[in-house]
């Protein structure tokens, strides 16, 4: 069975390709890259779009085992297809959690049977995510998870997170750290300053997360352990990293879509579905965020895909689950507000989709050479669309960007040189 | 000026007219006091449900009053008795509530926004009784009523509200009234009660009450909570009340016709002593009372009517 993707702009940073060129796929891998390449059995025609590696996510909640009625590795990796990723990374904090070997094989098999696209599990840093006791880490990489993680809540103990970062070494895996003080965050619904106060919100401050983003980087500075940094918020965030960085620390960062180009000021429509963790800050935020991905203190883009059921959502917005999905839009709303914008190049905005986020879990695919699995994204830069409930295709609803005109969307998802998705509405 | 929203969420949103509206409306309705027969027709065949998700004695009695002068029928939903303490969502009893054919739902909530979610939810008018620390509009209408009342105008006056800003929704809303009306207005209180970003509500912040209380034309003192101090957010209830609590000796360095207001219930000992609340330049009873006068007023204006007999 052969695919030729004929007459795309190809684009793949990490070969250094921006060229009219097409792509010959046999056996599910990439066999050809070039011009005018002779017919094959099935084509796609893909001028005006174009060809990318296949979108990567470090950070996505498919929710299953336990919280099947938000999502399920089915239907998460279809929103990831229609969104353009072919590889998803999934958080542990499922019920039961990811910190058994019998989870991870759980979720593997799942993927294999139901998944549209390549699902790497994390496992957890502590039992039972309570941030007490070691997880059998080594068992769980033996497993196949590639990073460690108690998203949603922070391994207060400092003691704890040293003996992880000291103990994970051996592994060589990163842990990707949801950085949120507790007893700082309190109650807090959203970002603390003049829109908690104009809305009557308990607030949460900026210092809950900058307070363990510092703590962890002088304990990777003890253990030479490797942190990863999940959904960076705030201005100071950005300058620990960076400035750990430069001092030659084992770390990496991601930022959201949604901190990327939201800020706190929507809140003032109590809409459940502007309440997310870390809560989304202010002007001055988003800015830092843009200047860490373009200086590459952060590494790449990560969704935090968090599903929420309706009845989860619909209610006051104190007692409204935490998350926003992000899978579907993710690459339009870069698209939209940093590349056309002229904050990003297409090509940087492509590698913090692809190149990056692959270097920094250290996982397959992320470009597009002979021998790389077909792993690909055929978007149309021109293409807006309106998003709609009807148009984000997992399970849950939750996103912020409704109603909002985007552009850039994907039209063909390629996962191992099987078509995935494929936007039927499109030409 | 005539009234056209169906729902009283804040004073925030609210024009200077509307509240001027509001408030002239009350005086015919204070006036229904004075008469032996204190019951009007005005609102005969209309339901008003008081929805209250925390305790509440003067509020809710007030509102209750409210309609029962103007011959709305009221009824009670305390969540402690309710389907709520089965599990209900905030919108599933509104839409019950509704489908009983309440014209009016009265909501006190701990949550902030609240009342704007039941008036997305219900085609009834929605009144704010309190939601969060976000806002309490006919709190704050009565203290502007009895402002008024009292000075004769509330322009060019100089206000000092006193004590938790950080989780006050009566501070809140009557910030937003007060400089809409053209008052200055200066929040006192520790630093750990004052939320940031306060000033652009168009206010002064000051931590220090005494360098403050020379100035001021009206004291607006809030209720202290217990709960605040076992948060960890000042040290005592013996340094609270020594620094911001009125007491005599304090209040006597204020002007000679200074007037003292307070939201009740009040902590007597605390952010005010008995003898300050007792005080001729006190008028927290008469609070209470315009009270019932403002929320006759709101209900009459929510319900389209156009003049008061």
């Amino acid at each position: 069975m052969s695919l030729l993707i004929k007459g795309g702009r190809v684009i793949d940073p990490a070969g250094g390709i921006d060229a009219r060129a097409d792509v010959l796929i046999e056996g599910g891998q990439i066999v050809k890259v070039g011009a005018d390449l002779p017919a094959a059995k099935e084509e796609i025609q893909a001028e005006g779009l174009v060809v990318a590696p296949g979108f990567i996510d470090l950070h996505v909640h498919l929710r299953e085992p336990g919280f099947e009625y938000k999502e399920t590795i089915a239907s998460g990796t279809r929103a990831a297809a229609r969104g353009g990723f072919t590889s998803v990374v999934c958080m542990p904090n499922t019920n039961p959690p990811v910190d058994s070997r019998a989870v991870v094989e759980f979720i593997l098999a799942e993927a294999a049977r139901s998944g549209a696209v390549r699902v790497y599990p994390i496992g957890t840093i502590t039992k039972g995510r309570r941030g007490e006791e070691l997880t059998e880490m080594a068992d769980l990489a033996a497993a196949g998870v590639v990073a460690f993680s108690d998203d949603g809540s922070t391994v207060m103990n400092a003691a704890v997170m040293r003996r992880a970062l000291e103990y994970g070494r051996m592994l060589d895996l990163p842990l990707s750290l949801h950085c949120e003080d507790v007893n700082l965050a309190g109650h807090g619904l959203m970002n603390e300053g003049r829109m908690s106060t104009l809305l009557g919100l308990p607030g949460q401050t900026r210092a809950a997360e900058s307070v363990i983003i510092a703590r962890d980087v002088e304990l990777a500075r003890v253990t030479g352990g490797r942190i990863h940094v999940a959904h960076v918020s705030t201005k100071e965030s950005v300058d620990l990293i960076r400035r750990a960085k430069e001092q030659g620390l084992k770390i990496s960062a991601e930022a959201t879509p949604h901190h990327l180009t939201l800020t706190e000021e929507l809140v003032a429509t109590y809409d459940p579905n502007t309440k997310v963790s870390p809560p989304l800050r202010t002007r001055e935020d988003v800015e830092a965020l843009r200047a860490g991905l373009r200086d590459g203190t952060i590494d790449c883009i990560a969704t935090d895909h968090a599903p929420h059921s309706r009845d989860d959502k619909d209610v006051e917005y104190a007692h409204a689950a935490w998350g926003m999905v992000g899978l579907e839009t993710a690459w339009p709303v870069i698209y939209t507000h940093l590349v056309l914008t002229g904050c990003l190049s297409l090509i940087q905005a492509i590698d913090l989709f692809t190149r990056k986020p692959a270097s920094v879990f250290n996982l397959p695919g992320g470009r597009i050479g002979v021998g790389q699995p077909a792993d690909l994204v055929l978007f149309d830069p021109n293409r807006k669309l309106q998003v709609t409930e009807e148009l984000l295709v997992g399970k849950s609803k939750n996103s912020p960007f409704i109603g909002q005109e985007l552009q850039g969307w994907p039209v063909y998802t390629i996962v191992g040189g099987q078509v995935k998705w494929v936007d039927e509405s499109w030409r | 000026m005539s009234w056209t929203r169906k729902h009283l969420l804040g004073l925030q949103d609210l024009s200077r007219d509307e509240i001027q509206l509001i408030l002239d409306t009350a005086e015919p309705c204070k006036e229904i006091f004075t008469r032996p027969i204190k019951k009007l027709p005005t609102l005969r065949g209309r339901v008003m449900v008081n929805l209250f998700y925390e305790p509440s004695t003067r509020t809710r009695t007030s509102f209750e009053l409210a309609g029962k002068w103007m011959s709305v029928d009221v009824v009670n939903i305390s969540t402690n008795l309710s389907s709520v303490a089965k599990g209900e969502s905030l919108k599933d009893t509104a839409k019950t509530i509704a489908a009983l054919g309440a014209d009016f739902v009265v909501i006190r909530h701990y949550a902030a926004g609240s009342a704007k979610l039941l008036a997305e939810t219900v085609q009834v008018s929605v009144i704010n009784a309190g939601d969060g620390a976000h806002e309490h509009p006919t709190q704050a209408l009565l203290d502007l009523f009895t402002i008024r009342d009292k000075k004769g105008t509330i322009e060019g006056l100089h206000v000092a509200i006193v004590g938790d800003i950080l989780h006050s929704r009566v501070a809140r809303s009557n910030i937003w009234g007060l400089t809409k009306m053209g008052a200055k207005v200066t929040v006192v209180g520790p630093p750990t009660l004052i939320p940031p970003g306060i000033e652009e509500m168009g206010v002064d912040v000051s931590y220090d009450f005494d360098e403050v209380i020379p100035h001021v034309d009206v004291i607006n003192m809030l209720r202290i909570q217990k709960e605040r101090q076992v948060a960890g957010l000042f040290p005592s209830l013996r340094e609270y009340s020594a620094l911001y609590g009125l007491s005599r000796r304090r209040l006597d360095r204020a002007k000679d016709d200074v007037l003292v207001i307070h939201p009740g219930p009040t902590n007597l000992g605390v952010e005010i002593t008995s003898e300050v609340a007792e005080d001729p330049r006190a008028s927290i009873n008469e609070q209470v009372t315009n009270g019932v006068a403002v929320r006759m007023a709101v209900l009459y204006l929510l319900s389209g009517g156009k003049d008061i007999p």
